[in-house]
């Protein structure tokens, strides 16, 4: 639905390129497999997953058949024989993911995440026709600490990395991707750090989050968040697994963030949703329990990105990658925001009660007040 | 003012969101329309011409002005940059709190505020001490009062203020940041005027009877910072905060089992309980000196210690001439 407005920049140089997702039967790859295949050049796309995709992918206008599709384990050495039997020359990784698909079980994520990447550039190593891989990994590799800079670009070293949990897969996901690009010169890598990704219809753990009637907070902290759209996750990993656009380059490692930071307690009045500040232990134990009961998956990880926040830093993205995202974080927020039903607290009506204070104030008071509050961005700027 | 304006047309585009949901309630009027009801109400008779009297004329004004915050307050509706700076909760709420402190009760005289740019970035150095970091505050406040640009000074805080629940999130809001070389150089980069107080806990919690002497500069980070952002090191020097609370001893055990650089005991903490927590007015001066510019080295200087050492040492030499000069002025601590 978003589609018209995300693709940007298509151009393309190389014909009949054929691209691998991995991780299609989740919303991302789902997305981003068909937007890849109406880009011409585009020969075919392969998508593998464990499991079939959920929404079934239509191309209600485009003429192109959909992907191939592959139920396949990436645990097991068998990708080999796709890569050489469709002559794969661009991979995308995106299946390294915070959640399973069908279980929750942390120790089986974790082999997915980490043995399925092992797996797969093992594969891509012994496929001399491979020239491309799109590894898609997270802002979370940088941890959530007080004692870390307050924005992270691409070099900064955290202090406190990651203990555990997705973000720690992510930083070892990135550690033999490295690996693998040192073997492999040829084979042009781009590691992409996507920031909490949110839109209309993207189910991610912090989705759930927000999607709660009361925001529990954890009290003496607001942490700074910052999202990028799902459209722009998809532009972004449609530029990476293309030819580079003159004067940009796309292999490397980047950070991709919607410009600009809310705030957790903006976030949660700009949904209209009341926080419930409570003592971090308490949070931690409240999280336990969220977790057990199955209520909301609330990873200790992002109970840290909830405490202590994290920004990084894009400049990257936009000046050598090339490309702004359309939507910034507000914009990604507000977009966000606009899909669920309103709050407890709606915004409008808080604000329709101190408008019709002021109104009665009369004409004395600065009549202007109520065209002077910006109505905020609630679409893109482009 | 009065019960006829509750009725004016232009009220109603005030719900600019598309999303937005009727907020009359289906079943009678909402809440909004009977509290304005009451308040309407209510001015339209009596308390109206009381109000006048009670809070002066204009009150209406500045009533509506209030309400606009408050509406943008409530709504989310404001911005904050990547440090997660508020600055319109910094310049309604914070310094307001922190004003009448600065000029009623510590009553500051500035001197040489020109030496801050008024554009542009600029490193303030400054002296540290008074146990707690009053005296990075009301540097704060100065520097915006003063400053004919009513700039904001983003001060690099030590990693304690980062881990205290409620002081991190009051901190980044008003504009801090960790001090670290990438936040420092950033915000400097983006022209900001940047605050430092390199002595660090060796400065703020040290003895009364090394008052004015200044402590060693740490690795002289601030100046590697300046030079690769190029902008002026403004040394900074501040009499008067080193008596607010005299440190005469010190709780080393407390300390390591709060994990505190040092639990203070004053004249009159912990003796008078949170009595004691009251500073002693003392009359302060912050004097900015003349700015060290930082253009004129070569890229690399930043990499040459022996520079950074020398710089470094520069500042703190000038810091502490202008200290005793001022301490040779003051005719008194209190007045």
């Amino acid at each position: 639905m978003h589609a018209g407005r995300s693709v940007e920049g298509m151009g393309c140089s190389t014909v009949g390129v054929v691209v691998l997702v991995t991780g299609v039967a989740r919303h991302l790859g789902a997305r981003f497999a068909a937007e890849v295949r109406r880009r011409p050049g585009v020969d075919r796309v392969v998508g593998v997953d464990v499991q079939p995709p959920g929404l079934p992918v239509e191309e209600p206008d485009g003429p192109a058949a959909p992907y191939t599709f592959h139920q396949l384990d990436l645990r097991r050495p068998v990708l080999s024989r796709v890569l050489a039997e469709y002559q794969v020359d661009t991979v995308v990784h995106l299946s390294v993911s915070a959640t399973g698909l069908g279980s929750t079980n942390r120790s089986a994520v974790k082999e997915s995440n980490v043995i399925g990447t092992m797996q797969l550039l093992g594969a891509c190593q012994k496929a001399p026709g491979v020239r491309r891989l799109v590894v898609k990994s997270t802002t979370g590799v940088y941890g959530s600490a007080p004692r870390d800079p307050a924005v992270f670009s691409e070099r900064i070293q955290p202090k406190d990395p990651p203990g555990g949990g997705f973000a720690k897969d992510a930083a070892e996901v990135e550690g033999y991707v490295r690996g693998f690009a040192r073997r492999r010169p040829d084979v042009a890598v781009t590691v992409l750090r996507f920031a909490n990704i949110l839109g209309p219809s993207a189910d991610t753990p912090l989705g759930e989050y927000f999607s709660l009637p009361v925001l529990p907070t954890v009290l003496g902290y607001d942490p700074r968040l910052q999202f990028v759209h799902e459209d722009d996750a998809v532009a972004v990993l449609c530029r990476a697994a293309d030819e580079p656009l003159p004067g940009t380059v796309n292999t490397g490692t980047f950070n991709v963030a919607g410009e600009g930071v809310l705030l957790l307690s903006q976030c949660a009045r700009r949904l209209g949703r009341p926080t419930l500040p409570v003592l971090l232990p308490a949070v931690s134990w409240m999280a336990v329990l969220a977790r057990q009961t199955r209520l909301v998956d609330v990873s200790p990880e992002q109970l840290r990105l909830l405490t202590h926040g994290r920004v990084v830093d894009t400049t990257r993205l936009r000046e050598t990658f090339g490309y702004r995202p359309a939507f910034s974080t507000p914009e990604a927020f507000a977009d966000f925001a606009a899909s669920r039903g309103p709050g407890l607290l709606p915004p409008e009506r808080l604000a329709a009660v101190t408008d019709r204070l002021s109104a009665l104030l009369g004409p004395d008071g600065p009549a202007a007040v109520p065209d002077a509050v910006p109505n905020r961005p609630r679409r893109p700027r482009s | 003012m009065s019960a006829a304006a509750e009725n004016v047309p232009g009220e109603a585009k005030v719900i600019p969101i598309e999303s937005a949901p009727s907020w009359n309630s289906p079943d009678g009027p909402g809440l909004a329309d009977r509290l304005a009801g009451a308040v309407g109400g209510a001015l339209s008779g009596q308390l109206g011409p009381a109000a006048t009297r009670m809070f002066g004329k204009g009150w209406e004004g500045r009533a509506t002005e209030r309400l606009a915050f408050l509406r943008r307050r409530l709504t989310g509706d404001y911005e904050v940059d990547e440090f997660g700076f508020d600055r319109e909760l910094t310049e309604e709420v914070v310094l307001s709190l922190l004003r009448p402190l600065a000029e009623k009760y510590f009553r500051i005289d500035v001197q040489g505020i020109e030496h801050i740019p008024a554009e542009g970035g600029a490193l303030i150095v400054a002296n540290h001490s008074g146990t707690l970091p009053l005296d990075a505050l009301m540097t704060q406040v100065v520097v915006h009062d003063h400053h004919p640009h009513r700039r904001h000074l983003r001060m690099l805080a030590a990693d304690l203020v980062f881990v205290l629940p409620g002081v991190n999130e009051l901190a980044r809001k008003s504009g801090h940041t960790l001090a670290c070389n990438e936040d420092a150089q950033a915000l400097l980069e983006r022209g900001e005027v940047v605050g430092v107080w390199p002595e660090g806990f060796k400065g703020i919690g040290k003895p009364f009877s090394e008052r004015y002497k200044l402590q060693r500069f740490g690795r002289g980070g601030f100046v590697a910072s300046a030079l690769r952002a190029k902008v002026p090191i403004v040394p900074c020097s501040i009499v008067g905060a080193e008596e607010t609370y005299p440190m005469i001893g010190n709780v080393k055990t407390l300390a390591r089992l709060l994990g505190l650089p040092y639990v203070p005991v004053t004249p009159t903490f912990p003796w008078l309980g949170p009595l004691g927590m009251l500073p002693l007015p003392t009359k302060w001066t912050i004097r900015f000196g003349e700015p060290i510019a930082t253009d004129g080295y070569p890229a690399e200087a930043a990499d040459d210690p022996m520079l950074v050492f020398d710089l470094a040492d520069e500042v703190r030499e000038t810091i502490q001439h202008t200290l005793y000069h001022l301490l040779v002025q003051r005719r008194s601590v209190f007045f």
